[in-house]
């Protein structure tokens, strides 16, 4: 491999490691808020995605102005959150919330089924595409190689805000703190006033967003095709978990680490490339049972 | 007390500390076969964290535990439960799930290793041995009911009682009495003490109530922020003016 | 009583073919996907779902495939040793890791590995066929070999005898004390390791078991269909065998019969009519079942005579307030 070559590969992999990071993200707060994994993370992903697909040919086959496709990203996927999350959460999440985990996890999964399955209705099975954001932010040049800027610069870029934004809606906004209260003691938090239902319900909406974000983002770089839910949910757990369920910051490191690994794997072994995010997954769950940043939690006893 | 016994279980320099604060700061301690430890000190005081560590639930930062020339730290609690230490907890850890009897037939399954996946729980041989420790401890007109509909004083016999169907060495002890209204408390310990008795086991048990300590126990072990503050016979330790006025408050 | 009419059912259901040969390839398909949802119903036992077993479910399929093309067509007794061993083996691979995990990881990293299966399944063209699949070669028995309609009837009643089997065996299974030591995993680990039990060996031990089930219905329905194909491992399939073990209940095994049986008459029916929306209406079901019936098909008489209660009392009650 040379270094053209491995310059080509790291690029390929910041970019997928910006978007992976976004679904991750959202993920990860849910968890790390509400302690469900909701699988139906992955149809929130995939259906922004066509959302935002759908949205963006509409305005260039209407003769908008193209850079329009750029908020339509934006709406799309907010869109998506927050009806589908506010839903999912206000009609299905607030049942649940004191039973069994593992009924918690068929429910999201149940949700996961209906919503692959009303998306293929929606959409049928063909490949969509919508690549307008893309062609206009044009290409640079990095250190020689030719490389399209929505992917190398736009993409981080958005991944990078996200953190911060998180970060300072967590630490210095009220809603924030609300949220992080709850996360820490619930009942301390409940016996201070703090509705822990309308942080559940925040919480999900804003997981659910970054979801349909990664997807809406990722549209204009991919095709959009049946399945890329399915495929989401599980390299978004791979991220989360290999950083500890829960941690914010431990997940941007997991993304790069698996979203580089596995555009060099794409390189150098092509035929295994889709086994090295869940190789990563097991190596690092085998060396850290709880992930890289996460804390064993001993019980009392 | 001879102290020219060998010790059945000693732990030398234990240290042990969650975040900054320290529940164990170099902890010496023998235990001496047919004695009845108690351990006393206040809350915090890192008695609990003790126990779990020579049962292999914690691992401390420094220091070993060596019971008959095996060393005890590195090894998982079932690992150190086969050996003969057997635990009994604070709030009592049964299965919920499961009728008095199956727990108890469950620790015998497991101790026998009757792994046979044909042979139905009820019929292992060990259930009338089960039946008499259950008779023991004075549960044994509660053997067919659910464990999770017991009284609390009930739930802590059964919960000793499984831990004895391991037929340890040695019992810890985590505050059996409490939570039991006083008004049973020593009726229960009697219970246990001939329970223990018969069973001829050697035991440690943590306890905060000082008339417990003085009537049951042998020796007493005072703790104190992560230390043994003082060791010795009841009547001894009860009456030294330190140990009064950290431990029993004066 | 309730023995008496198991023993009944499995004497008519041995004698299906005969009474009616018609659904004879309806049963198989019932049988086959019952070893794998028995699978999964020991797991629930521990409190634990797979979202991947579909893939040792393709590794039954598979090992059909790959050893009836190298051998033209091998005997279905050594065909069950192999997927045995294979499934097995593979089953105590995964097992090793997974079962150091639960709830959501358990579910999680089944998943992971089904996809990863998939995938390689998908991917890895020149050995596994690609989306297409391999043909599985129509095996002997005892050296005999047979025309198609033979073969259905031989496959029926080797599927048949596999779920008796399994049933049995799970039944005692679960009576034995390792069985009831995979019950009190869900309640208290802590007591089972300090009763000198490891709880993650006990996950192992069933997590084996469950996934020779699937793997043994894999071989049965891949025989069947004269087919191996990657969708036998995608986490639907996988899906389909939790939602089953679900909607039979965690109670008893003749529940995980009547669920398989409800199940795919009803995928049956709704075949034609919305074969489109089949995944929709079971996720649908699945969440009315967790919400109102969490005992499943096995508690659904009860349930309904408590809601039938709880109405009536209410009418009571209303009557009386208006006296």
């Amino acid at each position: 491999m040379d270094s053209t070559l491995a310059l080509i590969a790291l690029l390929d992999g910041v970019s997928y490691a910006s978007l992976l990071f976004l679904v991750a993200v959202g993920l990860t707060l849910i968890f790390g808020v509400l302690g469900v994994l909701n699988v139906a993370h992955g149809s929130f992903y995939a259906i922004g995605a066509y959302m935002a697909v759908t949205l963006g040919r509409w305005l260039v086959a209407n003769d908008w102005n193209p850079w329009l496709t750029f908020p339509a990203l934006l709406i799309a996927a907010i869109a998506t959150g927050v009806v589908l999350g506010g839903l999912m959460e206000r009609f299905l999440l607030r049942r649940i919330y004191t039973k069994d985990p593992v009924l918690q996890l068929l429910i999201t999964f149940a949700v996961f089924m209906i919503l692959e399955n009303m998306q293929r209705m929606v959409w049928g099975v063909q490949p969509y595409f919508m690549s307008t954001p893309l062609q206009l932010l044009g290409n640079i040049s990095v250190l020689g190689i030719n490389y399209t800027a929505y992917q190398v610069v736009f993409l981080p870029i958005m991944a990078l805000l996200t953190l911060l934004g998180l970060r300072l809606f967590l630490r210095h906004t009220l809603a924030g703190a609300r949220i992080t209260a709850v996360t820490q003691d619930r009942e301390a938090a409940t016996a201070m006033g703090i509705d822990a239902r309308a942080v559940y319900f925040t919480t999900f909406m804003i997981g659910a967003c970054l979801a349909a974000m990664g997807g809406a983002l990722a549209a204009p770089t991919t095709s959009v095709v049946p399945g890329m839910g399915a495929q989401m949910i599980v390299l978004s757990f791979a991220v989360a978990a290999a950083a500890g369920l829960g941690n914010i910051e431990g997940a941007l490191v997991t993304a790069l680490l698996i979203g580089i690994a596995r555009s060099f794997a794409i390189y150098l072994f092509p035929e295994v490339e889709i086994l090295v995010p869940y190789l990563i997954m097991v190596l690092v769950l085998l060396w850290r049972p709880m992930g890289l940043f996460g804390m064993p939690e001993a019980r009392k006893i | 007390m001879s102290r020219n016994t060998t010790p059945l279980l000693s732990a030398r320099g234990i240290k042990i500390s969650f975040g900054g604060v320290i529940a164990a700061d170099g902890i010496d301690l023998d235990i001496f076969p047919g004695e009845m430890l108690a351990i006393i000190g206040p809350n915090g005081a890192g008695k609990t964290t003790f126990l779990n560590v020579c049962t292999g639930y914690l691992k401390p930062q420094a220091g070993s535990v060596r019971m008959g020339g095996a060393e005890l730290l590195g090894m998982a609690p079932r690992a150190i439960t086969r050996l003969g230490v057997a635990r009994a907890f604070q709030i009592p850890q049964l299965f919920v799930e499961h009728t008095v009897l199956e727990n108890m037939l469950l620790s015998a399954a497991v101790r026998e290793r009757a792994w046979n996946p044909f042979r139905n729980l009820h019929a292992l041989p060990q259930r009338d041995e089960m039946m008499e420790l259950l008779r023991l401890v004075d549960c044994a007109d509660i053997a067919e009911r659910s464990a999770h509909e017991l009284p609390e004083g009930q739930r802590k016999l059964v919960d000793i009682a499984i831990a004895l169907a391991q037929r340890p060495k040695l019992l810890l002890m985590d505050e059996p009495t409490s939570g039991v209204a006083s008004s049973d408390k020593f009726g229960i310990m009697e219970i246990l003490i001939d329970a223990l008795r018969k069973a001829q086991v050697t035991s440690v048990f943590v306890e905060h109530d000082m008339e417990m300590v003085t009537r049951y126990a042998s020796r007493v072990a005072v703790w104190s922020e992560g230390r043994i503050q003082m060791q010795g016979e009841p009547a001894h330790v009860m009456n030294d003016p330190e140990v009064i006025r950290t431990v029993i408050g004066g | 009583m309730k023995r008496l009419l198991v023993i009944a059912l499995v004497v008519v259901l041995a004698l299906l073919p005969v009474l009616s040969a018609g659904n004879v390839t309806f049963a198989t398909t019932v049988y086959a996907k019952m070893l794998a949802v028995l699978g999964i119903f020991l797991l629930l036992q521990a409190g634990q779902v797979s979202f991947g077993h579909g893939m040792y479910f393709a590794a039954g399929a598979y090992t059909a495939a790959y050893m009836g093309q190298a051998m033209g067509g091998a005997d279905i007794l050594l065909l069950l040793l192999a997927v045995i061993a294979i499934s097995g083996l593979s089953g105590l691979i995964v097992g090793l890791f997974v079962s150091r995990y639960r709830y959501i990881f358990f579910a999680m990293l089944n998943l992971a590995f089904s996809m990863a299966v998939f995938a390689l399944l998908e991917k890895l063209f020149h050995l596994t066929g690609g989306t297409d699949g391999l043909r599985v070669p129509r095996p002997t028995l005892l050296g005999e070999s047979f025309s198609r309609a033979q073969f259905d009837i031989v496959i029926y009643y080797f599927s048949f005898i596999m779920v008796v089997l399994g049933s049995l065996g799970i039944w005692l299974y679960l009576r034995s004390p390792l069985g009831q030591a995979l019950k009190a995993v869900k309640v208290n680990e802590t007591r089972l390791e300090y009763i000198g039990l490891s709880a993650n060996r006990t996950i192992l031990i069933a997590y084996v078991f469950s996934a020779v089930l699937a793997g043994i219905g894999g071989l049965a329905f891949g025989l069947q269909q004269g087919l191996a194909v990657p969708e036998l491992t995608f986490w639907t399939r996988s899906g389909e065998f939790v939602f089953i073990a679900v909607l039979g209940g965690v109670g008893n095994v003749i529940g995980v019969f009547a669920g398989t049986v409800v199940f795919q008459a009803v995928r049956f029916v709704a075949a034609a009519l919305l074969d489109d929306a089949w995944q929709l209406i079971l996720g649908i079901v699945l969440i009315g079942i967790i919400l109102v019936v969490p005992a499943g098909l096995i508690g659904l008489p009860a349930r309904l005579m408590e809601l039938g209660r709880a109405i009536r009392k209410r009418r009571f009650l209303a009557g009386r307030e208006q006296e």
